[in-house]
């Protein structure tokens, strides 16, 4: 079984994003760029099924600018065993990236599909469910537990109130959850070897894909800002601080 | 127009998060329907009738929904799509499942996590873990939207003279099924719908110590309990506690941060609280900047002598 994991390039999670003065976005001009730290998850996720002999080949994929390319490699250090780019400059919606990904899929034809349960850029949350819908395809969202047997997925899910197993039927689609595992630090060997894995590139024309947004951003705001940074000085100050002036307790 | 809300609810009664949603769809504007996907769930039915501002119940009522898996949940919407311009859910852990299953099965693409209704085309949106509001504007004839619980009053669950239909219910999706569910038990307010939230972090130190010191305040102030990444990851607490742009979004009247630092990801789901208190013995913790009343010093002192105080 080929597992296909879908990996996004994104701002790094330790940077603190600023709005651009004239509204239009936000600025990541000369930013760290890394992988979406839920997809690392993933990589891990589906390397350790081949380890278990569960996969055959793990195929990583990205959609988006060449520079994606950077994401890919980081995946192959992981173990993943090949990548694939669709590289674009248009803007690309979570319905454009599962159309693309489909189009891989029908190509590849994995039992199993991993992706991140959402990208920390857009936070979406969607990409995922939209291709298990467009394959007609099983779900389980959230895991934060796997076990491949035969052709059954049994995924525990965090969810609301606590967790909840399900069991989806082969092929499926699973999205991770931030602690189904610790992707591993990918040493300078695999790194190495990950320069001469195979890395094949389309364009979404070659897919067949209209990738065309269907959302249009008017504008970009900062939040607005709180007002913190008062000190009190001991625990009678604070009680008195939230019976009479702000009176929450 | 019409608007179709996907109620989330356990058979018997609404979710609290349905009553949100509902909200948002009201201030879209038109008709406000909701949908029932459930198992003997005409108690759902019948309370979703009676909230405010909503004038028709659509139920689906099938074992195909007992366990509300979003495969058949998500054919059961676009069963009855046609009719309706906005698909609304919430954005919790059944709503992400389902809603972008929709949404993808209608060709359309989904406005996720809303916090504010422009029109009927334009919605304000967090993105970058709420580091920046963007306002979107969808070019789709139907919009599928997912809402922020705390961005939106719950609607009254009175004052509605909503008619429950019956609609035929879809088969079984047969692509997944529910083996079974470990739900926390607790007697304390929902964490999304608490007043008062009190959360630990790493400095903690052990779920030992968390529950030790912190039960108490959270039983003096009828507090819901929330917990950091670090101290979620580190095993103190079950995963359902973790605030944050990846874990909870939550909005109480008092949020109290005991032990945590502040991360970005951390305040991306606790800093539209009204009041927030940190308790932290390094001054220069980015929690502190957020914070209307910070105190400085060791929690395992200050929090004792607050529940004392109490
Ligand atoms: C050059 C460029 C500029 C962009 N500019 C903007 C902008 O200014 N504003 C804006 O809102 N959006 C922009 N986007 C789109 C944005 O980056 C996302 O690709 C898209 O919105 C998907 O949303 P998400 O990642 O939050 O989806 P989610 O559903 O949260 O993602 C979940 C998972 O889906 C998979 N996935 C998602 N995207 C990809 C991908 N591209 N390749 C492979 N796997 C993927 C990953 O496994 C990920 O963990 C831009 C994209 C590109 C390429
Ligand atoms: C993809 C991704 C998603 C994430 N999502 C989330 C999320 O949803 N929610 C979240 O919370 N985090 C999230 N994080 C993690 C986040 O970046 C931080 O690592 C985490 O919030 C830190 O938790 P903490 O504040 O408890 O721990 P620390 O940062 O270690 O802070 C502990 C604090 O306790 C204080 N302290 C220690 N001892 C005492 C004492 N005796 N008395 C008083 N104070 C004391 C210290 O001064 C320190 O400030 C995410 C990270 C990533 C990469």
């Amino acid at each position: 079984m080929k597992i296909l994991v879908p990996v996004k390039r994104v701002v790094d999670y330790n940077v603190k994003v600023r709005v651009k003065a004239d509204n239009t976005g936000v600025d990541i001009a000369n930013v760290k760029m890394s992988m979406n730290p839920f997809c690392e998850i993933a990589v891990e996720e589906a390397v350790r099924l081949r380890e278990k002999s569960v996969a055959t080949e793990v195929i990583a994929v990205s959609a988006g600018v060449v520079q994606c390319q950077e994401t890919l490699r980081n995946a192959m250090a992981i173990g993943a065993d090949r990548g694939i780019l669709i590289e674009t400059d248009v803007e690309l919606q979570p319905l454009a990236v599962a159309k693309l990904l489909k189009a891989i899929v029908d190509k590849e034809q994995p039992g199993l599909v991993i992706l991140g349960k959402q990208a920390i850029d857009d936070d979406a949350n969607q990409t995922g469910q939209m291709l298990a819908a467009l394959l007609g395809w099983g779900q389980a969202t959230f895991a934060s537990k796997v076990e491949v047997a035969g052709d059954v997925a049994t995924v525990t899910r965090e969810i609301d109130g606590g967790a909840e197993t399900v069991a989806i039927k082969l092929p499926a689609i699973i999205t991770t959850d931030l602690r189904l595992n610790e992707p591993r630090y990918a040493t300078l060997p695999n790194i190495m070897k990950a320069k001469k894995k195979q890395l094949d590139i389309f364009k979404p024309a070659d897919l067949g894909v209209d990738v065309t947004p269907r959302l249009t951003t008017l504008r970009v705001d900062e939040p607005p800002k709180r007002q913190g940074g008062v000190k009190v000085a001991d625990v009678a100050a604070l009680i008195d601080k939230l019976k009479n002036e702000a009176k929450v307790i | 127009m019409a608007n179709l809300v996907i109620a989330e609810h356990d058979h018997g009664s609404l979710k609290a998060a349905t009553l949100n949603v509902i909200s948002a769809a009201s201030a879209i504007g038109g008709d406000v329907h909701v949908l029932v996907a459930g198992h003997n769930a005409s108690a759902a039915a019948a309370a979703a009738a009676q909230v405010a501002g909503v004038s028709k119940v659509l139920l689906a009522d099938s074992a195909a929904h007992a366990n509300l898996l979003p495969e058949s949940a998500a054919a059961q919407v676009v069963a009855v799509a046609a009719a309706y311009s906005h698909i609304l859910a919430p954005a919790t852990a059944y709503g992400k499942g389902v809603a972008p299953r929709v949404a993808a099965l209608l060709d359309k693409a989904q406005i996720s996590d809303i916090i504010k209704v422009v029109d009927a085309d334009t919605f304000v949106r967090p993105i970058y873990a709420g580091n920046a509001y963007a306002t979107v504007k969808s070019s789709d004839s139907v919009k599928v939207v997912t809402v922020r619980g705390t961005a939106f009053a719950a609607a009254a669950t009175s004052g509605g003279s909503g008619t429950v239909e019956n609609v035929m219910a879809v088969a079984d999706s047969g692509l997944s099924t529910f083996v079974s569910a470990e739900i926390t038990k607790s007697e304390r307010p929902e964490l999304t719908a608490a007043k008062i939230i009190v959360s630990g972090g790493r400095g903690l130190g052990s779920g030992e110590k968390y529950r030790e010191v912190l039960t108490p305040l959270a039983d003096k102030l009828n507090a819901a309990m929330g917990a950091s990444r670090a101290a979620v990851d580190a095993g103190f607490v079950p995963n359902d506690y973790q605030v944050g742009q990846t874990g909870k979004i939550v909005a109480p009247d008092l949020y109290i941060a005991v032990g945590i630092s502040g991360a970005i990801q951390h305040l991306a789901g606790m800093k539209d609280s009204k009041v927030i208190v940190a308790i932290n013995k390094d001054p220069d913790a980015p929690i502190f900047g957020v914070a209307d009343y910070g105190l400085v010093g060791d929690l395992f002192e200050a929090v004792p002598q607050l529940v004392a105080a109490l």
